[in-house]
């Protein structure tokens, strides 16, 4: 079989989250275990672990499945209003029709009215924009464009460790070159040019770098890059002509005093033509996450600037042989770009649902970070946005030989005892990437908070008797 | 008369491809034009009020910026690929349709695109069962609303609590949703009269397309002369075409019998992987039964030839079977690739590897814009499933809308529910309107002197081998193009109407084809089809009317 396959890895579906599922299952048909219930905080999905959806959004989206509901006077105009503007724009009036494999016309205007509300202005042309698959669908594309060459001309791809396993899983797949640059710790994961730099220059012995690829707010790491930051990765782009992805699925959770979004278009933009008419960018965006939490959708959007034009036409070219992406995750993506605004009908119950998803996850990024950072050899940077806390654990020398005499990484090792003894399901670190030599695991703040607490007091309890234990 | 007709006609094409974009030019014609790049006098009058116009100045300054993706440094497998349905001729349509949005005119009204199976675009139904019991999903609080009947929310309840948190926007399991799974396995087993499906062979999929090209990328392999050789017949659906040119792996080419009602034939198999043997390691052989775009439903004998073939030459199966609920000629049947392997006995069902492909998009659904699909993979050497499964996880799951959707498909209402009246009122006019069209086409322009089409035994296209006189075959060879695609332009230009040439879908070699969709409503297809009579008889007295 395909060789670059095999050297696919996915940790957050990966064997401990299998070995969970086996769990679960053993569970249901009655064998005894240490708990009830498997709490499955590995994966970034909100509404598994009890976020409701947005009422409006799904109530557009019903109207939009089966038009004859907008005869039902139990929904609100603006949302029928939404439906109809959505269902013109499809072929047939129905979104089960193929949309064009850019996406529906109206909603990629809608999102670049989106963008430029959000950017201070900043123009966004709808040519620009491409609705995805999920935000990896519009990952995976881009990336499958710029990898070429070969031997010491193969493209190299730049990604922060640690990333979101998706980049090191396609990078595998397409056999491209992962070039890694580390975050800082000990500076709460911010990113260091002296470090790009220095990947950089490392990675050009064997390869040719052309991308770097960002994630803000970051994933797993939860830090929002300051806007100073950004700016110096711009300027660092274009200096080594890098093409720049900004994976900005997480622009909305940002729970952090002292932290905002800034959106690598809009910095890029305010630099000045010197930078805004050079670097080629691609930013993406998903219905999955923020307050929205619709994963099961897939939808997403990514905005490309600069693009060379014949190139363009290329991605129009690769994305047509799918057709398009799902017309639903479509309409709901045009829905979290043109949302309700004040005095229309829904305004107040979106705010105060949207409100109530926001500082939960807020007030649940602190009581974790609190929480974890209460217990000895656990170590737990601010979550300053995203949806994880990626926090650093000792582990005793023992624990960590049995590990490799096991051939498990010992985080993998401390994972798996945790699954057991408690239940609780999380993400090695080494499935993230980390310096040699340190340990950690992500887990999602997405369980009610009740239930955040009892889980994060009972790895507090595994945490201390696992030091014990291999003491 | 005719040569003033067909200089007309030329200044015409040449007319239409000065109106063409840049881009679309280069695509029509797969040769840069002169016309393309910025002309200083153009730019002269230019403010450079956008950055991006002062970068355009600058190169034609000297002071070029080299952009880091170009197409110099772009992917050259990305750039091989080519997909006809929605290639440059679909490009020009909408090209069309803007102009005459924005009040231009033409020798028509309204662009027809009869280009692509997507029947909702074209005015037919959805079913209302299944859009009830997604909206359901996607709504639940509409579970109390009386206006739902019971057997519709049953199943909406059954979906939802095989979601995480009970909703559609939770992430499935990557192969798909649990029950759904299972419902598939049953539909599999009763449509193929008990023989056993195991709900963990089943995957669902974001359409069919993304199955087909996952097991593709598993299946790519080897070097040079072991480099994976994939079969696939010839005219295909260019998605397969557009795979192969992606993962770099190599097209083998079995050719259908036309004359044979597009039937295939086993000593073509046998013809085409031995000459294939010689640059590459064919290890996969795709059918698509019924077939796009030839329509033609394969007999039971000939699957069985198939898969005795692969089962001898060691090939994995893909078995593209998404209209396996459009066959409309009453001698047809559809045979499913699984129910013959089956029938074949214990050393075929036990040995051959199979992925077999459904959809939501096709059938009497037409459920084109839900993504939804499911393949069920029989044989898969259990390791390699788990690199499947491996694969799957990376991009999470397929959208949980197209799952649902596909549960209605494989779980529909039974005679004794509430909602099977009006279901298969629904189901029954949808493929009865179908099967009219499809003998209609048939009918129709087998009536066209120069057009000669073989029977629309299934699936939703036709494909007509047309004639087209030496004349145009030269002047289409000078402007650089295929002659199927100068014949679809001028169809386009003087008719509004949109087909795809037949070199999108490959051909024999001297031959030409269109394909065009038997999806647009019953009168609009007559319509169509006198003008595309009409089209073709005085493209053919024009053409032949010149020294």
């Amino acid at each position: 079989m395909n060789a670059n396959v095999k050297k696919v890895d996915y940790a957050v579906r990966g064997p401990i989250v299998q070995r969970a599922v086996q769990i679960e299952k053993e569970l249901k048909e009655g064998v005894k275990k240490p708990f009830e219930e498997v709490i499955k905080a590995n994966i970034g999905d909100a509404h598994a672990m009890g976020q409701r959806p947005i009422t409006f959004f799904r109530q557009v989206m019903a109207l939009c499945t089966y038009p004859e509901l907008l005869d039902d006077n139990k929904f609100p105009e603006d949302a029928k209003n939404r439906a109809r503007r959505i269902l013109q724009s499809c072929g047939g009036n129905s979104i089960g029709a193929y949309t064009t494999s850019q996406g529906i016309d109206c909603v990629r205007h809608d999102v670049a009215n989106y963008i430029q509300r959000r950017d201070g202005g900043i123009p966004s042309d709808p040519d620009n924009i491409y609705l995805t698959t999920g935000a990896s669908d519009g990952i995976v594309t881009i990336l499958k464009l710029l990898t070429a060459g070969e031997g010491r001309t193969r493209t190299g791809v730049m990604i922060s460790i640690p990333q979101y396993p998706l980049y090191s899983a396609s990078i595998a797949e397409l056999g491209a070159v992962q070039v890694s640059y580390y975050l800082n710790e000990e500076k709460c994961w911010s990113l260091d040019i002296s470090e790009l730099q220095r990947a950089l220059q490392a990675a050009r012995e064997h390869c040719n770098p052309r991308v770097l690829c960002i994630i803000n707010p970051g994933n797993p790491t939860g830090q929002v890059q300051s806007r100073q930051c950004i700016e110096d990765v711009i300027r660092f782009a274009a200096k080594e002509n890098l093409f720049l992805m900004a994976d900005e699925v997480y622009q909305d959770n940002v729970y952090a005093e002292g932290c905002k979004f800034h959106s690598f278009k809009k910095v890029l933009f305010e630099m000045g033509p010197e930078y805004s008419s050079k670097v080629e960018l691609a930013s993406f965006h998903s219905t999955s996450k923020c307050y929205m939490g619709e994963c099961g959708f897939r939808g997403g959007y990514m905005e490309v600037i600069n693009m060379d034009a014949d190139v363009k036409a290329q991605l129009t070219k690769l994305v047509s042989v799918r057709l398009c992406p799902p017309a639903p995750g479509q309409a709901l993506m045009d829905l979290v770009v043109n949302s309700p605004q004040p005095g229309e009908p829904s305004y107040q119950t979106f705010m105060k649902e949207r409100t109530a998803v926001l500082s939960a996850l807020a007030e649940k990024a602190k009581l974790t970070e609190e929480i974890l950072n209460t217990v000895p050899g656990i170590s737990c940077n601010p979550v300053q946005g995203a949806m994880y806390s990626f926090p650093r654990i000792t582990l005793p020398e023992r624990a960590i030989n049995e590990a490799k005499a096991k051939g498990q990484a010992p985080d993998m090792f401390y994972c798996m005892k945790l699954l057991e003894e408690t239940g609780i399901c999380l993400v090695p670190g080494s499935g993230f990437g980390q310096r040699e030599g340190t340990y950690h695991f992500r887990m999602t703040i997405l369980p009610p908070t009740d239930k955040l607490k009892i889980m994060l007091n009972k790895l507090k309890e595994f945490h201390q008797k696992f030091t014990q234990q291999y003491s | 008369m005719y040569r003033l007709q067909s200089l007309a006609a030329r200044s015409l094409i040449a007319g239409a491809l000065d109106q063409c974009s840049p881009l679309t030019l280069t695509s029509l014609t797969g040769v840069r034009h002169k016309s393309q790049g910025p002309s200083v006098e153009k730019y002269g009058q230019m403010r450079f009020i956008t950055a991006e116009a002062k970068v355009a100045a600058e190169r034609l300054n000297g002071k070029i910026r080299e952009k880091t993706l170009t197409m110099e440094t772009l992917n050259p497998q990305v750039k091989a690929v080519e997909y006809a349905v929605r290639g440059p001729i679909v490009i020009k349509a909408g090209e069309i349709e803007r102009y005459l949005e924005e009040g231009g005119t033409k020798p028509f009204s309204e662009v027809i695109k009869a280009n692509i199976g997507d029947a909702h675009a074209m005015g037919q139904q959805p079913i209302t069962f299944l859009r009830q019991v997604v909206a359901l999903c996607t709504f639940p609080e509409l579970m109390d609303s009386p206006s739902f009947p019971e057997d519709v929310k049953w199943r909406a309840r059954r979906i939802l609590q095989g979601c995480g948190g009970h909703s559609l926007g939770s992430y499935s399991a990557s192969p798909g949703v649990e029950c759904i799974r299972k419902d598939i396995a049953s539909y599999i087993e009763q449509r193929d009269e008990g023989v056993p499906a195991d709900w963990e062979n089943i995957y669902l999929t974001t359409g069919a397309s993304d199955g087909i090209m996952t097991i593709l990328r598993l299946l790519v392999s080897g070097k040079d002369s072991s480099r994976t050789g994939v079969m696939i017949p010839i005219p295909q659906y260019p998605l397969y075409s557009a795979a192969i040119s992606e993962m770099d792996a190599v097209q083998v080419n079995y050719y259908l019998d036309e004359d044979n009602c597009w039937a295939l034939d086993i000593n073509e198999l046998h013809r085409a992987y031995q000459a294939a043997k010689q640059r590459c390691q064919p290890r996969v052989i795709c059918i698509i039964n019924p077939g796009n775009p030839t329509g033609q439903v394969q007999s039971k004998k000939c699957i069985e030839e198939v898969l005795h073939f692969a089962y001898e030459e060691n090939l994995f199966v893909m078995s593209d079977e998404v209209y396996q609920d459009n066959v409309y000629a009453p001698d047809c049947q559809f045979h499913s690739f699984k129910k013959v392997l089956y029938e074949m006995g214990p050393e075929y069902f036990n040995s051959v590897e199979l992925a077999s492909f459904h959809s939501t998009s096709k059938g009497y659904t037409g459920e084109c814009g839900f993504r939804g699909g499911y393949m069920e993979v029989i044989n898969m050497d259990p390791e390699v499933k788990a690199q499947l499964v491996k694969l799957l996880s990376v991009r999470l799951c397929p959208p949980l809308a197209g799952q649902a959707a596909m549960d209605v498909i494989v779980n529909p209402p039974q005679p004794d529910e509430l909602s099977f009246k009006q279901f298969h009122q629904e189901k029954s006019s949808v493929l009865g309107a179908l099967a009219e069209k499809a003998k209609l086409t048939e009918q129709i322009l087998n009536a066209v002197p120069g057009i000669k089409c073989n029977p629309v035994q299934g699936a939703m296209y036709a494909f007509p081998q047309i004639f087209i006189p030496p004349k145009a075959v030269e002047e289409a060879k000078a402007l650089g193009m295929q002659p199927d695609m100068l014949y679809c332009l001028r169809l386009l230009e003087e008719t509004g109407i949109c087909v795809v040439p037949g070199s999108g879908f490959g051909q024999k070699d001297g031959t030409y084809h269109f394909r065009m969709t038997i999806l647009p409503s019953t009168e609009k297809l007559k319509v169509l089809l006198g003008k595309v009579r009409d089209f073709h008889i005085s493209f053919l007295k024009e053409y032949s009317a010149l020294e």
